[in-house]
């Protein structure tokens, strides 16, 4: 009971935040607003007892991603950008769509009984030590390979956002 | 005995193949051993056979391999031997062997010289195929390989359009008669669900005479022959086929080519013993032919257009033969025929290989000083054609005449005044061209030489061969032992003597007066036509003829040929240019052409999803993802 | 953390399904609403957020370490994205000094 509460609570704490996020005027508070919405699925990874995933969660989005987002924001001065609405016609046209994306999968979800073992005590393998395990052993290339990306993002970026040199 | 019996046909092929394929590159000296060699080894292997033969008799089949066998048809590559084809096979190679010898030294300063000699060895080779086969489909092989070869031979010198145009006309007029041949060989497995000779010869012996299905079957296949043979209506081709070389026109348009019409009746004698009706047909065909050949020949002028009518005539006469159940006589003709047409085809390329390329024989005469060995042989052959006797020609065409006239005293009488005709025409070409004062060119006269020995062997071979080669069929009349008849009793014994009802002459009759009668006939004519043209010397007028209009009507060839171009050319012609004006333009590339530019006016109208608009396109991409779910969710 | 842990339960897999489909929704309704931006690249990181909370949640329940590793991944692609984005929304605002995507509509016919 005690986790079917937290899981309500921090489920509705999550919705909030992002129709928030949607609704709100001017882009930083957008900022803020997803920012929260991580937290909460950070506090949902824990209610998994994916540890490792949590922290990471926390630092990689939280910590880095929010943050580029909200150096753009501040250093380009981009919050004086108040959206002028699209016509109402769309907007209720993607409200629409969206719903009805929700209700199809809500439809796919209860018309097929997922059989998942109903594991009354958590699983061990989101901690460190097991996640490093499999990590290492299977999917070391991959994980190789990740840093070969990020060296060709890293690059990309700067590349873009040069300025022009006459 | 299978192995001599491959090699036959074979040897031709593998002369064809390198000469083919080597044109280029083979020397004159060598390819002049290679393509009358192949030939010779194959009648040296014929006569192997031949002697087998007599001393086996009887039909061996030689099967090769199972070429066909779907559901019920089952052919075989295999060959017959028996008296008939070896008979041709004889002809085929011997006189082939001599032809090619001849054109060894005629067609020795053309550029094409070993194009030549491959499309002969080709040609021999179909035309042992369609001799040897042991079933309809075999000869029907053969039959297909002759015409083309005769379309390469014809056309043989392509730079002249008007020989193409000559080329091209055999071939369409042949390939019409091998329409009815496949029509009746269609209809000849349905029937008798077999094409071998063997098995359809057996099973017709039991229809009685005169069924319908028998007299479709025969008809289509003589509608094969009319073609092959040059018989009315398909006939005009043959002239015009004079366009090749001469050794063509001997090999192909006098000895071989156009006897497989015949050939193939003779094969299939039973069934048109089984067939009145097609033989009645057959009957009135060629004597049609006969006299409609020789009367035109009476009035040209063109050395070769003369005996070419003149073998659409002797054909007729063979088709005579056939008609009334005289298989022997008419391959006897046939044999004979080969002989002395060949030498007469011969001699005249070396008149005109002398005179340097003069064909019209009111340029000619007086050669006879100049070419002496050539007016010896030319000689022979228009004597042995015009059936004097003891040349092979009398025999042959005795043989015929006396049993038309145990048939029919009005067809008796008809083809006596074919024979007539013919040697009137004959001696006319003779007497123009060798006698009296030469009407050439200065220049001609002066060049006109004999034929260096190559050419002139092979001609004193076939006077040799026209002169005694009647000695193979004497009638019992003479006290002769008829060797022939008996050879090729087997074949002919289920069919021969059987014909369309007909009046018999019944009454009694000198056999020995029956013969004179043609005989005398025609010495009178030849003494007519010597005294008209040696004595008066008189020479071929245009203006004499044209005024007259009969006259004019007759060296027209009867206006046949605008006939036919009138009925048949025309029409296709305004068709075809009709179906590319209005199909092939308005409606085929309309809509060829139309694919292409409905792609592009799809591709116009579509470029406008495009607007450039992200928000556009991830609401797109949203509705296509509900799409695909909701298409999952209802079909499973 | 050994304490908390031990406390609790797991719930059955529909609630993370039904959770997670209701912030992908979120997310793309902001997509196709929004005309920053900035604020569509904020939903679809939060639609990638969802995902990653799917393939951890049914990691846990089958007890296959693969989901969780592959939601690792996943995070380090969504890094790298985010800063190419974001380098493309600073070069794009330097050029044409707008951010909205309705004015950016050039690559059309």
């Amino acid at each position: 009971m005690f986790t079917t509460y937290i899981f309500y609570f921090l489920s509705i704490l999550a919705i909030y935040s992002a129709i928030m996020m949607l609704m709100s005027r001017k882009p930083i508070h957008s900022v803020l607003y997803l920012t929260l919405t991580f937290f909460t699925i950070a506090g949902h990874y824990i209610l998994l007892n994916a540890q490792f995933l949590a922290v990471v969660h926390i630092i990689v989005y939280a910590g880095a991603i929010m943050v580029l987002f909200l150096f753009t924001v501040m250093l380009l001065n981009l919050n004086n950008e108040e959206r002028s609405p699209k016509p109402g016609w769309i907007k209720m046209l993607a409200i629409l769509s969206g719903g009805m994306l929700m209700v199809v999968l809500v439809g796919i979800f209860r018309t097929y009984d997922l059989v998942v073992s109903y594991n009354p005590h958590l699983t061990q393998i989101g901690l460190v030590k097991n996640l490093g395990k499999v990590l290492f052993e299977q999917y070391l290339l991959p994980f190789e390979l990740a840093s070969v990306l990020f060296l060709t993002a890293m690059v990309g970026a700067v590349l873009l956002a040069k300025k022009e040199q006459i | 005995m299978k192995l001599i019996v491959t090699l036959i046909p074979l040897l031709p092929f593998f002369g064809f193949l390198i000469l083919g394929l080597g044109f280029r590159r083979i020397p004159k000296r060598i390819s002049s051993y290679i393509a009358p060699g192949t030939v010779f080894l194959s009648f040296f292997l014929s006569l192997v056979v031949f002697f087998s033969l007599l001393r086996q008799p009887g039909s061996h089949i030689i099967e090769l391999f199972n070429w066909i066998r779907v559901g019920n048809l089952s052919v075989p590559f295999s060959f017959l031997i028996d008296p008939l084809s070896c008979l041709m096979l004889l002809i085929i190679t011997g006189v082939g062997f001599l032809i090619h010898l001849y054109s060894v030294g005629y067609m020795y300063e053309d550029p094409g010289y070993n194009r030549f000699f491959a499309f002969m060895n080709l040609f021999v080779f179909s035309m042992l195929i369609l001799v040897m086969g042991s079933n309809y489909v075999i000869m029907f092989i053969g039959w297909e390989g002759v015409g083309l070869c005769s379309y390469l031979l014809i056309g043989f010198w392509f730079r002249n359009q008007s020989f193409n145009d000559a080329a091209k006309k055999a071939f369409i007029m042949n390939r019409i008669g091998d329409l009815g041949f496949l029509l009746g060989i269609f209809l000849i497995f349905i029937t008798f669900h077999s094409v071998e000779y063997s098995k359809v010869f057996l099973l017709a012996k039991s229809y009685p005479i005169g069924t319908g299905l028998l007299f479709a079957v025969t008809l289509l296949l003589f509608i094969g022959a009319v073609g092959k043979s040059a018989q009315i209506p398909l006939y005009t081709w043959l002239p015009d086929a004079m366009a090749g070389p001469t050794p063509v026109s001997a090999l192909i348009h006098a000895a071989t080519m156009v006897t497989a019409g015949v050939y193939m009746v003779a094969r299939s004698n039973l069934l048109y013993a089984l067939s009145p009706a097609t033989m009645l047909i057959i009957g009135i065909t060629g004597t049609a032919t006969a006299l409609l050949a020789a009367t035109i020949a009476l009035l040209q002028n063109d050395i070769k257009k003369i005996l070419a009518y003149s073998t659409i005539s002797q054909l007729g006469y063979m088709f005579l033969g056939l008609s009334i159940g005289a298989f022997t006589g008419a391959m006897f003709h046939l044999t004979t025929h080969a002989f002395f047409k060949a030498l007469l085809f011969l001699a005249v390329g070396s008149v005109i290989h002398a005179l340097g390329g003069e064909q019209d024989i009111r340029n000619m005469g007086g050669l006879r000083k100049s070419m002496p060995k050539t007016y010896w042989t030319f000689l022979a052959g228009t004597l042995a054609i015009s059936g004097i006797p003891p040349l092979s020609g009398f025999f042959s065409k005795d043989e015929i005449l006396l049993t038309v006239l145990t048939h029919n005293i009005f067809l008796w009488i008809l083809a006596t005044g074919g024979t007539m005709i013919t040697a009137f025409y004959m001696f006319r070409l003779f007497f123009l061209t060798f006698i009296g004062n030469s009407r050439g060119t200065d220049g001609n006269r002066t060049k006109a030489h004999e034929s260096p020995p190559v050419m002139t062997y092979p001609l004193m071979m076939l006077a040799l061969l026209a002169a005694v080669g009647g000695f193979i069929n004497i009638p019992q009349i003479f006290n002769g032992s008829a060797r022939l008849e008996k050879f090729l009793d087997p074949v002919f014994k289920d069919g021969a003597g059987h014909s369309y009802p007909g009046y018999y002459f019944s009454g009694n009759y000198d056999e020995i007066m029956i013969i004179a009668v043609p005989l005398i006939l025609t010495c009178v004519m030849i003494i007519f036509a010597y005294k008209r043209y040696a004595i008066e010397q008189r020479v071929p007028d245009e203006q004499n003829v044209l005024s007259k209009p009969f006259l004019n009507l007759i060296s027209h060839k009867f206006y046949i040929d605008e006939i036919f171009d009138f009925l048949f050319v025309r029409p296709v012609l305004w068709l075809s240019k009709n179906f590319h004006d209005l199909v092939e333009i308005k409606l085929i590339d309309k809509l060829v052409n139309g694919a292409g530019t409905f792609t592009i006016w799809t591709g116009n109208k579509f470029r406008y999803i495009q607007t450039g608009h992200v928000g556009f396109y991830l609401f797109i991409m949203v509705f296509g993802i509900i799409a695909i779910l909701l298409f999952n969710i209802l079909i499973f | 953390m050994q304490n908390i842990v031990q406390n609790i339960q797991t719930l059955p897999i529909s609630y993370y399904l039904f959770f997670c489909s209701g912030l992908f929704c979120i997310g793309v309704i902001g997509v196709l609403i929004k005309r920053n931006a900035l604020v569509i690249l904020m939903s679809i990181e939060l639609m990638i957020n969802s995902i990653n909370l799917l393939l951890a949640a049914f990691s846990a329940y089958s007890n296959d370490p693969a989901g969780q590793i592959f939601v690792f991944f996943i995070m380090v692609v969504a890094a790298a994205e985010v800063a190419i984005g974001l380098a493309i929304i600073v070069v794009i605002f330097r050029s044409t000094n707008s951010l909205d995507i309705d004015v950016l509509n050039k690559l059309k016919w």
